[in-house]
């Protein structure tokens, strides 16, 4: 039995003058656990909007758990997939709280006209003790510091119950302490949840041991892929990077 | 002496028709106004409401210069540059503020253009500048409770999907809440209102009652809902207080609700929690 849960053939994305992808193709398996690697302007957050459909294909096919994508159909998927960018600028007086803030995440589910039951609440409740953020439920969302927040947006894809996750430098500009929590967390919901994860970083750093299979990419295309230990040597991140790139101790667990 | 016969006066006013419009036309003006407020400042999007604001101004103009409803008029035109406006700053062509400013700018000049070549006096022009809350009609009041009833019931009903777009846009559309239709229907909710609102509280001021009690409302909660409530209490305050300084002071009706509104605001802010403490802990809030 067939089990790609993603399938991308020649995609082509280009924002006016720039071409953000050129003819990328890639098939994902169920349960997958997939690392995205490569300087600024390769194209890594363009693959993962057109996995969700926010990107807009002018060339190529997406077909993403069993469907083509094709413009009228994107926003049903979409509540089958949890995405995570990383940390942004909130208002800190923007009147949401965290617990609320992470039930959107089952508003798509829920459609029009029905209202979060007694029963999704407590599905929130739950989510956020497991984020490790339950204290903070009533508190502003525009009040969490970098790694609560995070935790929160990851509450929320959960809340989701997501099949594909899609992590988009979610340890960018959060301390190395909240970076090693969140990959911890990230992990452990792989593991429990059985989803289908692809985590883009340009920080090597940040990538976690679980992650099966690496795609390196540059200008807009898909370079190099293959096993982290295969990837991840001195001369094909400098090459990929264009400079001299030392493997450090901390991307060693992801080598052996 | 005076106070205590315009005191006197003022309840057996109540008894006139043209006052009882104006406080109905307060209390659906104050409500509307203030939860497309809500909608607007949430968004950080006050210069897109100015802009549809002149936008309905100039469409009111044209439809006196030509002879046709200045209603119809008003309702064309914003409804138009919200759909010019909302693109345009999606789009990310142009940054919204020049977007944003452009279109405003047209529309200024477009409503002197009307007004330019509008023959013979321009009484009735000059009424939509500042307007006239004791001068509503029975069709004008009619409209206006009509929108205030659709823009309410649209939040009750769409309440979840407004607090998703409005608070966190780019995650609703990533969790599948058709986020574009509901963020275009929040701005043609505003071009209505706008529309409803320009001959009772008059094309240069209306933007202040939309502005002045969500921003004062916004200072004082982290509830959205209360917001929602603080705004609509504050809007019509304002319209109340404002008709009653107009009448008890002898000043124009607009202007005297605008201001009004701004006392508010000025004092939201002056005892704005959100400024005072610094610690979450400490904050003592009403949501």
């Amino acid at each position: 039995m067939d089990n790609t849960v993603i399938k991308i053939q020649d995609a082509v994305v280009s924002y006016r003058e720039d071409v953000a992808l050129q003819g990328v193709s890639l098939e994902v398996k169920k349960g997958e656990f997939i690392g995205i690697i490569g300087p600024n302007g390769a194209g890594k957050t363009t693959l993962l909007t057109v996995i969700n459909g926010l990107g807009k294909l002018v060339h190529g096919q997406a077909w993403v758990l069993g469907s083509r994508l094709n413009g009228r159909n994107s926003s049903n998927l979409r509540k089958r997939i949890g995405y995570v960018a990383q940390v942004e600028r909130i208002d800190p007086r923007l009147p949401i709280s965290v617990r609320e803030t992470v039930m959107v995440g089952c508003y798509g589910r829920l459609g029009l006209f029905h209202r979060p039951t007694r029963a999704q609440w407590k599905i929130v409740d739950g989510v956020l003790e497991m984020v490790g953020v339950a204290h903070l439920s009533q508190r502003p969302i525009g009040h969490l510091s970098g790694g609560e927040y995070q935790r929160a947006a990851i509450a929320r894809a959960l809340v989701q119950k997501p099949e594909i996750f899609l992590l988009d430098e979610p340890t960018a500009s959060i301390d190395k302490k909240a970076q090693r929590e969140i990959l911890s967390l990230i992990q452990l919901i792989h593991k429990e949840y059985h989803t289908t994860t692809l985590f883009v970083t340009h920080d090597l750093r940040t990538l976690p041991p679980t992650c099966q299979r690496l795609i390196l990419m540059k200008e807009g295309k898909i370079w190099q892929q293959g096993r982290p230990e295969s990837m991840l040597r001195e001369e094909v991140l400098s090459q990929l990077y264009e400079a001299p790139v030392v493997a450090t101790d901390e991307i060693a667990p992801l080598c052996s | 002496m005076l106070v205590a016969n315009k005191g006197d006066m003022g309840i057996s006013i109540l008894q006139y028709q043209f006052m009882q419009n104006a406080i109905l036309a307060g209390l659906c003006g104050g409500i509307t106004c203030s939860v497309v407020g809500v909608f607007v400042v949430t968004m950080h999007l006050s210069f897109i409401g100015v802009c549809i604001t002149h936008a309905a101004f100039a469409g009111a103009l044209l439809g006196l210069w030509l002879g046709f409803n200045p209603l119809i008029g008003a309702l064309l035109f914003s409804l138009a540059s919200a759909a010019i406006i909302g693109p345009m700053a999606d789009r990310g062509e142009l940054n919204p503020d020049t977007s944003i400013g452009i279109v405003f700018s047209l529309m200024l000049g477009l409503a002197f253009l009307f007004m330019g070549l509008m023959p013979g006096a321009r009484t009735e022009a000059l009424s939509l500048f500042w307007g006239s809350i004791l001068t509503v009609t029975r069709q004008n009041l009619i409209f206006l409770a009509v929108t205030t009833a659709v823009v309410i019931g649209l939040l009750v009903i769409f309440y979840k999907e407004i607090q998703a777009v409005i608070c966190h846009r780019e995650v609703a559309l990533a969790v599948g809440i058709p986020a574009t239709v509901v963020f275009y229907s929040l701005l043609f909710s505003t071009g209505v209102t706008i529309t409803a609102s320009l001959q009772s509280i008059g094309g240069l001021l209306i933007y202040s009652l939309i502005l002045n009690p969500a921003a004062a409302a916004y200072q004082l909660t982290y509830n959205l809902k209360r917001m929602l409530l603080i705004a609509i209490a504050f809007g019509v305050i304002s319209c109340w207080a404002g008709l009653a300084a107009s009448y008890l002071l002898d000043i124009p009706s607009g202007a005297s609700i605008v201001i009004t509104s701004s006392i508010i605001f000025g004092l939201a802010t002056a005892f704005s929690p959100k400024r005072k403490v610094k610690g979450w802990q400490q904050i003592k809030l009403a949501g």
